[in-house]
């Protein structure tokens, strides 16, 4: 093992116990508060929102384009449709705007 | 006889209309969704490989991080740091605040392992990053989150993040620039996408603004990934401030008065 192969493992650790601790806390109780259960209920919608936000506005027209088609397509169609226009809207923008 | 033969019919299509959960389909079902995150994995994967090089790791050394971390975002930041000689705390500091998020993520999850045994809940944990935690917490709100499906998804992704790791560092100088395929921008469209899938839950678009108007300040102010905890923890109080309590059978009567 070299020096860094031992220096990355405590922040292996330290990952590890973000993921176990949340977990963790959350059995200790029996009942659930229902604004607790609500809380839990908006991780995903919380936590992804706020990694997505800032780069919608954050990049150049293509990816704002990208985003918004996105979006707007979501509503109507299925995720891979989604993902394959998102896309396919951003490599034509790039194209387009060089 | 009738009454009876339209209930019957009613009940029938209802149990058609959902999937037989056997192994075979929630196997199918979790490789069937790993495909789109495994375009993701491919692209960062490959980038991560071939930066942690540049940054003074051998092959060995990041597929090494990559296998015990295994969490992409603070890998990259990390490599980063240990190459500018920064004191360590500082390092392993950065690493928490990064994945901070995987404790909101570790603690929605306990709902949804019913059906894990013990050791299947640590081991499901320790695979535990963005993607699969949305599409796992979509999937127990949906019917049950069974083993089955979490890890067939968690380790093609687990797996494809190893050898996109080993494959970037070896071979990372050789890549030429991918933005023309638009692969670096591939994730925020993949996350726009998941964000859509949870707007059926209760205050959706609250939570989202109210994440959005915490998270766009500190992005801009502070920079990441401070945006990511600061934005969760705002929607999240949105989230629990604006919940409805749970309707009350006995208290009908009254509030009809």
């Amino acid at each position: 093992m070299t020096d860094l192969m031992w220096l990355v493992v405590p922040l292996a650790l330290a990952t590890f116990l973000t993921r176990i601790t949340g977990y963790l806390l959350i059995a200790r109780f029996k009942t659930m508060h229902f604004r607790l259960e609500a809380a839990l209920d908006a991780v995903p919608t919380a936590v992804i929102a706020a990694l997505v936000i800032p780069t919608t506005i954050n990049g150049t027209w293509p990816e704002f384009v990208a985003i918004s088609v996105a979006f707007i397509l979501s509503y109507k169609l299925s995720l891979p449709w989604v993902l394959f226009l998102g896309m396919a809207s951003l490599i034509g923008m790039r194209a387009l705007l060089g | 006889m009738k009454m009876a033969g339209l209930l019957f019919s009613m009940a029938r299509n209802s149990a058609m209309s959902r999937a037989v959960p056997s192994m075979r389909n929630e196997i199918r079902d979790g490789v069937r969704d790993a495909v789109p995150i495994l375009f993701a994995i491919f692209v960062f994967g490959l980038v991560f490989g071939a930066i942690a090089v540049e940054k003074g790791f051998s092959p060995l050394e990041a597929g090494w991080f990559s296998v015990i971390v295994y969490a992409g975002a603070s890998q990259m930041a990390a490599v980063d740091l240990f190459d500018q000689q920064v004191p360590y705390w500082s390092i392993v500091l950065t690493v928490l605040a990064v994945n901070f998020r995987f404790t909101l993520y570790s603690a929605a999850m306990h709902r949804n392992m019913a059906a894990f045994a013990g050791w299947q809940k640590y081991l499901a944990m320790a695979f535990m990053v963005d993607p699969n935690f949305a599409l796992a917490d979509q999937r127990a709100r949906a019917g049950q989150l069974r083993p089955a499906y979490y890890f067939s998804l968690s380790l093609m992704m687990y797996f494809s993040w190893q050898l996109v790791t080993v494959i970037g560092a070896w071979f990372g100088a050789l890549i030429e620039n991918p933005d023309r395929w638009g692969l670096d921008f591939f994730l925020p469209v993949y996350f726009m996408a998941l964000l859509m899938g949870f707007r059926a839950r209760p205050n959706w678009l609250a939570i989202v603004v109210g994440s959005s108007a915490v998270s766009i300040p500190v992005y801009f102010l502070l920079g990441t990934p401070w945006h990511i905890s600061a934005g969760a923890v705002a929607g999240i109080l949105v989230g629990a401030v604006m919940a409805k309590p749970p309707h009350d059978p006995d208290q009908g009567a009254e509030g009809a008065q």
